[in-house]
C-alpha cells in the first residue's frame, strides 16, 4: 500500500511504487481529468503539481510522492475560478480540450511564479503538446489571466 | 464531485426528457451525459417534456435539449448544429442544451438521423436543410398548438425568442406550456426558413457548450470513461502491417500482480489486468514473436521507386481538354517538376482506446469515435449480436483529424470483453497508436506546363502517381481507374487554360491509408499551388497577379485571393531574409487562401511569422468557431510541413512517439489572422479541413522569395534552405 496526498485528500492505493503516477491517479483514484498522451514525457497531457510545480507525471513513479503534495486539475479549484480557468473560457481556448488540463496546470504556476509574464516567458514555460492547435489562444488567455497586454 | 458519466436511460421514448445537463450544473449535456441502456442509481431522465421530433424536445420549464448527429472532437458541431436547428425553432438560447443522438435509435429507426460519420468537413455543410427544418417543424407545431388553445387563426401568430405571441390581441404563451399538445399535431409537410439576414442565433459566435467541461478536467473522453467491474486491457500487434504472432511466452506473466489473461485479437496480443499499467508492463514481457510475412522486405526506398516508375505509365485520364501536346511543344517556355509528399499519421492527443461490454446477448461500447453508427455496427459484429442489441456511448474525441473515422480499435475491445466476460477498457500506448494508423497516402506528382511570350499560362500537365484511399477502404468508389481523393486540388480547381491534362496512375502499398484532415488536397494544395508559383515567376509575373489572371470570372476565388493578399499586405517591402508566399485552394464545398510572412536566417533557419487566412465557406454559423478552425488548421499544417513523415524500414513504421514524430509548439506558433470572405449565395461549405490545404504551398512560396530555394518535397526538416 502506498499513501499519497491528492487535492488535500490522502488515499491509500495497492500498487507498485515503480507505477507512473498518471496512471495512479487515473485508475486507481479515479481522478481521470489528468491525460495520457505519450508517456515519455514529451507532451504535458499528464501534468500535475508536486508541491505546486509542474510535473509530468507519467514518468513520475508513484513511490517517489508519497510525502508529497499532488495537486491535479480536479483540486486546482472547485469552482473553474482560477483566473487561468475563467481566462480559458472567456478566450475560447479548448478544441478537442484533451491536452487542456495539462496546459492549464502549467498555465497556473506559471502565474503563480511570474505574475506578469512576457510572450517570452510563455513560450519558456509552454512546451505542452496541443495537436488542435489552440497555442495562439493559449497565449492570449494567459495575458487576460494575468492582465497584461497581448 | 465525482467524474462518472451520469447513466441515464436510452430508450428515447417520445415523453422522455433527459434532464441531466441541468443537474451537472453546467448547462452541458455533452460529457456528463452518456445515454446508456440500463436504469441506474444515477439515472436523472425525467418524463417533464416532449418530444417535437427526433432532433429535439422541450421541457415544462422551456429548456430545449437539442440533438446533435455528429462527434465532437474540438470542431464545434456539437454548439453550432444546435445553433441551426434554435434559429428556426425561434426558442432562448439561454434556453438550450445539446446531447448526442443515439446511435442505436438511428440504427432501429432507418437511419433517423440521416449520417453519423463525422468527417468531409460535412457537419454544417451536409446538413443544415434538415437541421433548419427540424427547427422549423417544430416551430409551427408550436404556434398551431397555441393558435388552437386560443381558438384564433395561427396565421395571426408568430413565434419569438420562446413564445407563441398572438399578434393581434398581444397574448404570449412559453413554448414549455404548449409543447405537449404541440408533440400530437402532425408536422407541417413544408415549412419556410429564415433568410440569413434575419439570422440571430446562427451567425454569431457563442460560446462553445463543452469548453467550461473543459478546463476542469471534468469533460469525458473515451479514455475517462468508468463501467463497474471494469478491467483494463493493453495491446500489440505485429508492427508489420499484415503480419501474425507466431508464438508468446504467456507463462512468463502467469501470476503476475493483477495479470487476468491474455487474449490473442487480429495481428496480435491483449494483456487484461486489473490496472492499466499491470496491462502494460506484462505485456512487455510476454516476448511476442512475429510472423512478419513478406511486407518485411518493404522499405521506403522501394515504395519511393515503386512510385517514381509511375509516372512513366499512361495512368487514368481524369480531365483533358484542348491539347496538351501540341500548345507545349509550342510554348514559348517551359517549365517541368516533379514533386512528392510522405505518408502522415494523425496523431491525436488521445490514443486510441474503447470500453466494452458484452452481456446477455448485448454488446455496449463507450468510445471516442467519428462515426458512432460505424462503431456500433463493429460492435455489434464482434460481438456476434444483431446491429439493434448494440449500444454506442459516444465520448468526446482527443483529436480525430479522419483516424477516428476506423473502428479497428473498437472491434478489438468487444473481441477482448467477450472472451474475458467482463468489462474493458482496452487503451493503446502512443507507439501503437503512431505504427498503426491510416495514414495521409504517399504520393508524387509530374507537372510540365507552357507559358506564351506574355507569360499567360496556355498548357498545364499534372500527373498524380499515388496510393489510394478508396483502393484501400471503398474499392467501389474508384470510377474509370481513378480515386477522386487522390485527385483533389489538382484538377477541380479553377485556373482558365486552354490545354490540359489531368491524370493518375495508381500505385499501392501494404502501409494502410485512411483520410487525413483534408485528404487529397493536403498534398496536391501543395504541390498545385507552388508549381503555379513557378509559373508566375517563370512568367516574371507578381504571384497574386498572375493568378487573378487565370481566375478571370471566378469572383468568389478573386474575392478571397484579393482578401488574403491585401490583409497580409502584399507588395509592402519587407526586411532581408524575409519573404511572403501566398496560395489558394478549393476543397470540401470551400475557398480558402493563405498569405505566409516568413524569415530565413543565414543559417537556415525557418521562422513562419504571420499567416493571414481568407476563408469563403458560404455561410457562418459560428464566426469564432470558424477563426478557431482555420487557427487549428495553420498549426495541423505547419506540423506536417516542417516535420511530418511516416517512414517505412523493413515493413513497419519507424517514428512512435513525439520525439521522433514532431510537431510543433506554442514557442513556434504564427500570429494567426482569420477573415471570413463570405459569398453566402446557394452554397455552404466545409469548416474543419478547407483551412489546411494552401497552408504549405503559402509558406513554401515565401521561403522562395526569401531565399531563392524551391521545396518539391516534404517536410522541410530534410531540407537544407539557406539562400541559394
Amino acid at each position: 500500500m502506498i499513501e499519497l496526498k491528492v487535492n488535500g485528500t490522502v488515499h491509500k492505493v495497492d500498487a507498485d511504487a515503480d507505477t507512473p503516477l498518471l496512471w495512479v491517479l487515473r485508475d486507481h483514484i479515479g481522478l481521470t481529468g489528468t491525460k495520457y498522451g505519450c508517456g515519455i514525457a514529451q507532451c504535458g497531457a499528464c501534468t500535475v503539481h508536486i508541491n505546486g510545480k509542474p510535473t509530468r507525471s507519467c514518468v513520475t513513479p508513484v513511490g517517489s510522492v508519497r510525502k508529497e503534495a499532488v495537486t491535479t486539475i480536479e483540486g486546482l479549484t472547485p469552482d473553474r475560478s482560477h483566473p487561468i480557468q475563467k481566462a480559458w473560457i472567456a478566450e475560447q481556448v479548448p478544441q478537442c480540450g484533451y491536452c487542456q488540463s495539462g496546459q492549464i496546470m502549467v498555465a497556473a504556476s506559471l502565474l503563480a511564479r511570474k505574475a506578469k509574464p512576457t510572450d517570452s516567458d510563455i513560450e519558456q514555460a509552454m512546451t505542452n503538446i496541443c495537436r488542435c492547435g489552440t497555442y495562439q489562444r493559449i497565449r492570449k488567455a494567459i495575458h487576460r489571466a494575468a492582465g497584461t497586454k497581448v | 464531485m465525482t467524474h462518472m458519466p451520469q447513466i441515464t436511460s436510452p430508450k428515447l421514448n417520445r415523453r422522455e426528457f433527459i434532464a441531466t445537463a441541468a443537474a451537472a450544473g453546467g448547462g452541458l449535456a455533452l460529457g456528463f451525459h452518456m445515454p446508456a441502456r440500463r436504469p441506474a442509481a444515477a439515472q436523472t431522465a425525467m418524463p417533464i417534456g416532449a418530444e417535437l421530433n427526433a432532433w429535439l424536445m422541450i421541457g415544462t420549464d422551456d429548456t430545449v435539449v437539442i440533438r446533435v448527429h455528429r462527434s465532437e472532437m474540438g470542431q464545434g458541431s456539437f454548439t453550432a448544429i444546435p445553433q441551426l436547428v434554435a434559429e428556426e425553432l425561434e426558442c432562448d438560447w439561454s434556453k438550450v442544451k445539446a446531447e448526442f443522438v443515439s446511435a442505436n435509435r438511428h440504427v432501429r429507426e432507418n437511419r433517423l438521423y440521416v449520417n453519423l460519420s463525422t468527417g468531409g468537413s460535412t457537419a454544417i455543410r451536409g446538413s443544415h436543410q434538415y437541421l433548419r427544418k427540424a427547427g422549423a417543424t417544430a416551430r409551427e407545431m408550436l404556434i398551431q398548438a397555441a393558435a388552437q388553445g386560443w381558438s384564433v387563426p395561427a396565421g395571426e401568430c408568430a413565434a419569438e425568442k420562446g413564445f407563441v405571441v398572438h399578434k393581434t390581441s398581444g397574448r404570449k404563451i412559453n413554448f414549455g406550456a404548449v409543447a405537449e399538445a404541440a408533440a400530437k399535431l402532425t408536422p407541417p409537410a413544408d415549412v419556410k426558413f429564415k433568410p440569413h439576414t434575419e439570422w440571430k442565433i446562427a451567425g454569431q459566435s457563442f460560446p462553445r457548450f463543452d469548453v467550461p467541461s473543459k478546463v476542469d478536467g471534468s469533460a469525458v473522453f473515451g479514455l475517462d470513461v468508468k463501467v463497474p467491474d471494469m478491467v483494463y486491457a493493453a495491446v500489440m500487434t505485429c508492427p508489420v502491417f499484415g503480419g501474425k504472432v507466431k508464438s508468446y511466452d504467456e507463462a512468463a506473466i502467469k501470476g503476475r500482480k493483477g495479470v487476468i489473461g491474455v487474449v490473442p485479437i487480429p495481428s496480435g496480443v491483449a494483456v487484461v489486468a486489473e490496472h492499466y499499467w499491470q496491462a502494460r508492463t506484462a505485456l512487455d514481457e510476454l516476448s511476442i514473436e512475429w510472423d512478419e510475412g513478406e511486407n518485411a522486405k518493404v522499405s521506403s526506398a522501394t515504395i519511393h521507386e515503386h512510385l517514381v516508375k509511375g509516372t512513366e505509365e499512361a495512368g487514368a485520364k481524369v480531365r483533358h481538354e484542348g491539347n496538351f501536346d501540341e500548345a507545349f511543344a509550342k510554348a514559348a517556355k517551359k517549365v517541368e517538376a516533379e514533386y512528392h509528399v510522405p505518408f502522415l499519421d494523425h496523431a491525436c492527443m488521445e490514443p486510441m482506446n474503447c470500453t466494452a461490454r458484452v452481456s446477455g446477448g448485448e454488446v455496449e461500447v463507450w468510445v471516442s469515435t467519428q462515426n458512432a453508427e460505424a462503431a456500433l455496427a463493429t460492435a455489434a459484429e464482434a460481438a456476434g449480436v444483431p446491429p439493434d442489441k448494440a449500444f454506442v456511448h459516444l465520448a468526446l474525441l482527443g483529436g480525430g483529424f479522419g483516424r477516428r473515422g476506423r473502428q479497428d480499435y473498437v472491434a478489438q475491445a468487444v473481441l477482448v470483453a467477450k472472451a474475458i466476460n467482463r468489462p474493458v477498457k482496452l487503451v493503446w500506448s502512443r507507439e501503437e497508436d503512431i505504427r498503426h494508423g491510416f495514414y495521409r497516402p504517399i504520393s508524387m506528382g509530374k507537372l510540365r506546363a507552357g507559358l506564351d511570350d506574355k507569360g499567360v499560362p496556355v498548357a498545364y500537365a499534372h500527373k498524380v502517381v499515388g496510393q489510394s484511399i478508396f483502393a484501400y477502404l471503398l474499392p467501389q468508389l474508384i470510377k474509370d481507374g481513378w480515386d477522386r481523393t487522390s485527385m483533389d486540388g489538382t484538377f477541380d480547381q479553377p485556373y482558365k487554360i486552354p490545354n490540359v491534362k489531368f491524370d493518375y496512375v495508381m500505385r499501392n502499398t501494404h502501409v494502410p491509408v485512411g483520410f487525413w484532415r483534408s485528404v487529397g488536397s493536403s498534398g496536391n494544395a501543395f504541390i498545385t499551388e507552388s508549381f503555379i508559383d513557378e509559373l508566375a515567376h517563370a512568367a516574371g509575373k507578381d504571384p497574386v497577379e498572375f493568378r487573378r489572371a487565370a481566375l478571370v470570372g471566378e469572383t468568389s476565388w478573386l474575392n478571397c485571393l484579393n482578401m488574403a493578399a491585401e490583409k497580409a499586405d502584399w507588395g509592402k517591402p519587407l526586411p532581408k531574409g524575409y519573404g511572403r508566399g501566398i496560395a489558394i485552394n478549393q476543397s470540401f464545398g470551400s475557398i480558402c487562401s493563405h498569405a505566409a510572412e516568413v524569415s530565413v536566417d543565414e543559417q537556415g533557419r525557418l521562422r513562419v511569422h504571420r499567416v493571414v487566412v481568407a476563408i469563403d465557406c458560404g455561410y457562418a454559423v459560428n464566426p469564432d468557431n470558424i477563426a478557431a478552425q482555420l487557427e487549428s488548421c495553420v498549426v495541423y499544417g505547419l506540423s506536417a510541413l516542417l516535420y511530418g513523415e511516416i517512414t517505412i524500414k523493413d515493413g513497419r513504421v519507424e517514428q512512435g512517439n513525439f520525439d521522433d514524430y514532431e510537431v510543433i509548439r506554442l514557442d513556434q506558433m504564427p500570429k494567426v489572422e482569420v477573415h471570413l470572405s463570405l459569398t453566402q449565395g446557394s452554397w455552404w461549405g466545409g469548416v474543419g479541413e478547407p483551412g489546411l490545404a494552401s497552408l504549405a504551398p503559402a509558406v513554401c512560396n515565401a521561403i522562395f522569395q526569401a531565399t531563392g530555394r524551391r521545396v518539391r518535397s516534404l517536410p522541410l526538416k530534410n531540407h537544407d534552405l539557406r539562400s541559394a
